[in-house]
């Protein structure tokens, strides 16, 4: 009786094998759909990002020329560029990047040296990500209000103010998160030879830290490159050569949004051209910005 | 007399010292003060836009919030319309985007190769890092006259003759309209969205995983009753980082959206949203006008939907991004 009982270890009903076997057949044809499914979604994914740089290297490559590099936009049908329109987004991301990027790395500093678990820091932390995914457009008005209408007129350096406010929290973040990466020891042993914490975060952290940081600050180049709708309210656009950033200045993006909403073949052509420009520089920014990171790490 | 000598001048390493102390003190209240900076500069946009807005508030009351007309002539405006589109093509595009995104986090985390995650996961990033303004022309001269003439007279065929919701997909094909800005925004939001779930997914403890695989489980077993369940909270919060991002895209909706200042009740009809709005009436609004006022209150509007779309999402996402 009690051999029986043993015996008869496995509890409930006995299963019918062609039942399990069934059940086994529908789970692996549930993960194997779902695996295709995935691949195409991959696929799908990838096939945008393919279908974007084919036509902007076929339209691009069409309408590129000297031509594009040395005259400044003009009238439809009168043979002009893009050169300065070049020239002001070169000017104003440079001028951007240097104002926000010391602003965004004493932020990043704050929040890993000194803020570590604080309340302002939280604070300071929660505000620097909604404004890094704020809305760019907004960044605009703000800065339309409080420059452009005091100073009476769109300027070059309205456009340099939209785009610094939009570096500091690229930059905040990378510089964050590059110093937290760095090993407690490595302070300590700064600390225990006796220097002060400004020495030990400028000589040391930010030195070990320095890929990292690069990486934001080119990414953060990167990002206002091709920001077009802050500067439709700061900057504006000018059709004729100008380096003075006290007047409207001409940027790639605005110029392609103009020129590309235009019913002219030769501006539509010039619009692609710059397209082409812009998507190239900024890519190669990010895939530069992330070689430097990969060999860090 | 030595005595004196030695007392007198302090001693250099002191002198060394006080300047270190001094130096600690100014470079901790530079980066704290560049922290507070930040903080100003978030509530001079907010109370900025709120100022500039006021007279628009003012004429039009909290009926301003729901009022669909734009008319410059009798100067009568309402953000009912662009609130309208700029919700309905964020929430199609989180709806169009989220499983491509799923599906691309779960291939890169779970099934593809190992030699092939890196270099497909960069390339999912780099559409993140496209201008939005080239996505408008793309999407503006490639997608949309495919999308007008072929897929779109198929929709309208098939699904715009089902009962009830057929007559979301009918109307003449232009291509442009809301459906088209919510597809063009599904595609930018996509890497975000995949991006931050391939790095939640990539946080569930290996363990974990490999006792679902010891038990028998198929990867997508392991998926959905082990990854999924895990990372929930912060796989929703990817999902609002998304949403904040659809938002305020200006320039790509702006090219495709078609640009008219009505509801329609099909999806292919054209619309507009906050931020198309203001970038295209901007332009030819004088200052001081009631017209600008009125841009600039929906400006507030959009910062309010945003703040509040992006806090949420931080807020889910707190503890697993940081690990």
């Amino acid at each position: 009786m009690s051999l029986s009982l043993t015996a008869g270890a496995v509890p409930g009903p006995r299963k019918d094998p062609s039942v399990a076997a069934a059940l086994g057949r529908r789970r692996k044809r549930v993960n194997l759909i779902v695996k295709v499914l995935c691949v195409a979604a991959t696929l799908i994914g990838l096939a945008f990002l393919a279908s974007i740089l084919v036509t902007l290297t076929y339209r691009g490559f069409e309408a590129m020329s000297l031509r594009v590099f040395t005259h400044v936009t003009a009238a439809p049908g009168s043979d002009g560029g893009l050169l300065n329109a070049i020239v002001g987004s070169l000017i104003q991301a440079t001028l951007g990047t240097m104002i926000g990027t010391p602003i965004g790395m004493l932020v990043g500093t704050y929040l890993a040296e000194y803020a570590r678990g604080s309340k302002l820091g939280n604070l300071v932390r929660f505000v620097s990500d909604i404004l890094l995914s704020a809305p760019s457009i907004l960044i605009g008005l703000f800065v339309y209000t409080i420059i452009v209408l005091p100073m009476g007129g769109f300027s070059g350096w309205a456009g340099v103010v939209a785009l610094a406010i939009i570096v500091i929290p690229v930059v905040v973040r990378t510089t964050e998160d590059m110093l937290t990466l760095i090993p407690n020891t490595l302070r300590e042993a700064v600390m225990g030879l006796g220097a002060p914490k400004w020495k030990m975060i400028v000589f040391v952290c930010w030195k070990s830290a320095r890929a990292g940081i690069i990486t934001g600050v080119l990414l953060a180049v990167a990002r206002v490159a091709g920001e077009t709708a802050p500067l439709l309210f700061t900057s504006l656009g000018n059709n004729t050569w100008s380096t003075d950033l006290m007047k409207p200045m001409s940027s790639l993006p605005v110029t392609i949004y103009a020129f590309a909403a235009s019913p002219f073949e030769d501006w539509i052509a010039l619009a692609w051209a710059g397209a082409l420009l812009i998507t190239l520089g900024v890519l190669g920014l990010n895939i530069l910005a992330r070689t430097l990171l990969r060999n860090r790490t | 007399m030595s005595q004196a000598a030695t007392a007198s001048p302090p001693a250099p390493e002191r002198v060394a010292r006080r300047a270190g102390n001094l130096g600690d003190i100014a470079f901790e209240w530079a980066c704290k003060g560049a922290g507070i900076f930040v903080l100003l500069l978030l509530g001079a946009i907010i109370v900025e836009l709120f100022i500039a807005g006021w007279p628009a508030f003012r004429a039009f009351g909290v009926g301003f919030l729901t009022s669909t007309d734009w008319d410059p002539v009798q100067e009568v405006f309402g953000a009912g319309v662009s609130i309208y589109g700029t919700v309905v093509t964020a929430v199609l595009a989180i709806v169009l985007a989220v499983p491509l995104a799923f599906g691309a986090a779960f291939y890169l985390t779970e099934l593809a190769p190992v030699w092939l995650r890196r270099p497909v996961g960069t390339a999912i990033e780099l559409l993140a890092a496209v201008p939005s303004i080239i996505y408008g022309m793309w999407g503006f001269f490639v997608i949309v006259p495919f999308f007008a003439q072929n897929i779109q007279p198929f929709l309208i065929d098939t699904l715009g003759e089902l009962p009830f919701i057929g007559a979301l997909f009918q109307g003449p094909p232009f291509g442009t309209g809301i459906f088209m800005a919510a597809f063009i925004l599904a595609i930018m939001i996509l890497p975000f969205i995949a991006a931050t779930m391939r790095d939640v997914f990539e946080q569930v403890p290996p363990v974990y995983k490999e006792s679902a695989y010891g038990l028998g489980a198929t990867t997508w077993e392991v998926m959905k009753g082990v990854v999924i369940p895990y990372t929930r909270v912060s796989v929703v919060g990817g999902i609002m980082l998304g949403l904040g991002r659809a938002l305020g895209e200006t320039m790509a909706v702006t090219f495709v959206i078609g640009n008219a200042n009505r509801i329609s009740t099909s999806l292919f009809g054209p619309g507009n949203t906050i931020a198309s709005l203001i970038a295209l009436e901007f332009g030819e609004s004088e200052i001081g006008s009631l017209k600008l006022a009125s841009l600039l209150a929906l400006g507030f509007i959009l910062f309010f939907l945003s703040f509040i779309v992006l806090a949420t999402s931080r807020y889910l996402l707190r503890s697993r991004l940081k690990g």
